[in-house]
């Protein structure tokens, strides 16, 4: 039998050199590989076939832009083809169930398998102590996870170019505006951030729920929710929309509303009522308009302005603020995920405590 | 030095105490037994003494006045909880490189020594192995990180008769050899004989009995005589009172050189009756201090209620 050497005292605290933190990149490691594994598996095979798809659209932009003359049969052809492109990806598809599934299946394991085997009992009584133990494996996870999910987000970025080039229009190929609801959090920082958060509720999801299953569950509610109430509620609040009296607003704009003035007045919002039309431009600028035919409603608005002297209003978010909207969504991303992890680390410590 | 001390400590659970007005002192250097049924508050007690949980009311402080879940408490106990948790899923050799990365001290050649010795291949899931294998390897990962306390939470409860002896051969190697005070619940009576010198009996989230066994069997005596006199031993604190036909078998606390009077008989008294007996009268207690009982009319032959 092999002899221990105690000491015959225990170690004054004052003595006590914690445990270094270096080692729990092992442990994390060792204990989460098979997530991490899966997330990169994820990731891969998604960033694999968005190359793939991606040089094929990149190659029939490229053909399509640089054909001439445009109106030439040949060139519509090509114009058409890269327009018909990709209608999966088009509006950011699958994409968006990205970042959940990472921190769903990342997150909300973490402390809900250990409170659920009953290992936290193993894990929270060795030496390292237990709110240094969740603190370290929830940090470098997380920057695991965002580093992962910013790499495909670059790749994302590319493969979505060709459809934000300004003057697309012009030439008759698609072009979206960069807030799109499905694109925009595809793209920049926002992809990287969702998915930290995702993390961080899973993380909390599972301390709370103390279960994987439920904590999986959880996150996916909580974190549809978020987004769906951030796209359709927040995101247009992130700054002051500008304000113009041109009609001729660029595709590329976000339109918060349209509203019209007539002698400094306010009129009407919104489409132009059916008897306003009639009275001042009876025909219509020819053929049925809508609120979906950009082109129409500027002919509209140029016809109202001649004939009856209303003015078209627009406040809209121009594309240049792309990246400040990128920043600021980022930016409280990463404060709710930091916020979310301490009060994780805070409910471990104080549990038993 | 105490390696755990509690004053008042109490553990609620919604509306239940699960433990409660817990005043105990258990000395360093012993095998200390905590035993009581289920529901008696024995894995509550551990949970606060390890950190695991924090008390509603009172204090707990351990090796020598540390509070619980500190990194000198932590760094000095090792403990193993009920069900022996380990991750099923690493390899034992990894289970040995995470306690080693958890903790300030960590004796790699001890633990893959005592592995090898108990036939457990470092290369086998944690999950795969026996019960018994598992609960020898959470003892092994506890021994190896070099305790001054070692915790053990129904330990055996799990195990067969065999790997039962094993394991408590491993703890008592590890109290004697190197000085290990260890401090693990059972309802298991009978290892229990074998290995503690110290017992503390739970019952209903309070402590019954506490002190060294030798103490303990020192001040009971087992007084049979004739059933009709057994009131005369009104004096005597009566814990527990069997009566078989006319005769009846009085569990007193009461010094070997006290006068037995005619008639009567004195035995001896053994750790597993006094357990017993203790046990089926919750209400009774031999706690340090002052404790007076009284005997009971016995009319009905049933055990006797008996109060402090």
């Amino acid at each position: 039998m092999t002899t221990l050497t105690v000491p015959a005292r225990p170690a004054q605290d004052a003595d006590l050199r914690p445990v270094p933190w270096r080692r729990m990149a092992w442990v994390t490691w060792r204990q989460h590989r098979l997530a991490l594994a899966g997330t990169a598996t994820l990731l891969g095979a998604l960033a694999a076939w968005l190359w793939l798809t991606g040089l094929q659209l990149h190659h029939a932009y490229a053909a399509a832009t640089a054909c001439h003359p445009a109106s030439s049969i040949a060139c519509i052809h090509l114009i058409n083809s890269f327009n018909a492109m990709d209608d999966f990806l088009a509006n950011g598809g699958i994409l968006q169930a990205v970042p959940v599934l990472i921190g769903a299946f990342v997150g909300a394991p973490v402390l809900a398998r250990e409170l659920e085997t009953g290992t936290f009992r193993y894990a929270w009584t060795q030496g390292l102590g237990r709110w240094r133990w969740t603190l370290a494996k929830l940090v470098l996870l997380a920057v695991a996870v965002t580093a992962a999910a910013e790499a495909f987000s670059v790749l994302v970025s590319w493969y979505f170019q060709p459809y934000f080039a300004a003057g697309n229009q012009n030439v008759s190929l698609s072009e979206m505006s960069p807030f799109f609801p499905g694109l925009f959090d595809l793209r920049g920082v926002a992809f990287a951030a969702w998915t930290l958060a995702a993390f961080a509720i899973g993380a909390l999801a599972g301390m709370l729920t103390r279960r994987v299953v439920p904590a999986i569950a959880a996150t996916l509610a909580v974190y549809a929710g978020l987004a769906f109430a951030v796209a359709g509620f927040l995101r247009q609040h992130y700054l002051t929309p500008l304000v113009t009296s041109n009609p001729n607003v660029p595709v590329s704009a976000w339109i918060m509303s349209q509203w019209w003035t007539r002698g400094g007045k306010f009129a009407f919002a919104g489409w132009p009522p059916a008897n306003i039309l009639q009275r001042f431009c009876p025909a219509g600028p020819s053929g049925p308009v809508g609120p979906g035919g950009m082109p129409k409603a500027a002919g509209i608005a140029e016809c109202l302005a001649q004939h009856g002297g209303y003015t078209q209003w627009t406040s809209y978010h121009p594309a240049s603020q792309f990246w400040a909207f990128q920043w600021i969504e980022a930016g409280w991303l990463l404060a709710l995920s930091v916020l979310l992890i301490a009060v994780t680390v805070w409910l471990v410590r104080r549990r038993a405590a | 030095m105490n390696v755990i001390e509690a004053s008042g400590l109490g553990k609620r659970y919604g509306g239940t105490w699960a433990l409660r007005e817990c005043t105990l002192a258990i000395p360093a250097g012993h095998v200390a037994a905590l035993v009581g049924p289920n529901g008696a508050g024995k894995t509550t007690l551990l949970n606060l003494a390890v950190g695991l949980a924090a008390p509603s009311a009172g204090a707990v402080t351990v090796l020598g006045g540390r509070p619980p879940g500190s990194p000198a408490a932590l760094d000095g106990i090792a403990f193993v909880a009920q069900d022996t948790p380990v991750y099923k899923n690493l390899s034992v050799a990894d289970m040995l490189h995470l306690t080693r990365n958890l903790n300030r001290r960590f004796d790699q050649a001890y633990a893959e020594t005592r592995l090898s010795e108990l036939g457990i291949p470092l290369r086998r899931k944690a999950g795969r192995l026996s019960g018994g294998q598992q609960a020898q390897l959470a003892l092994t990962l506890a021994l190896a990180r070099r305790p001054w306390l070692l915790v053990l939470d129904e330990p055996v409860a799990m195990l067969d008769p065999v790997a039962r002896h094993d394991f408590m051969a491993l703890v008592l190697t590890a109290m004697v050899d190197d000085g290990v005070s260890v401090v693990l619940s059972s309802h298991v009576l009978a290892e229990l004989e074998r290995v503690a010198d110290y017992l503390i009996l739970m019952s209903r989230g309070r402590v019954q009995v506490a002190g060294e066994v030798d103490d303990l069997l020192a001040s009971h005596r087992v007084l049979t005589g004739p059933a009709d006199e057994a009131d005369r031993y009104a004096q005597w604190p009566v814990v527990h009172a069997s009566r078989a036909q006319a005769q009846v078998h009085l569990l007193v606390r009461a010094a070997a050189d006290d006068p037995v009077p005619p008639g009567w008989e004195a035995h001896p008294v053994g750790l597993e009756e006094l357990t017993l007996a203790y046990l089926r009268e919750p209400g009774a207690a031999a706690l340090p201090g002052p404790v007076r009982g009284r005997a009971l009319p016995l009319e009905t032959g049933e055990p006797s209620e008996v109060t402090k």
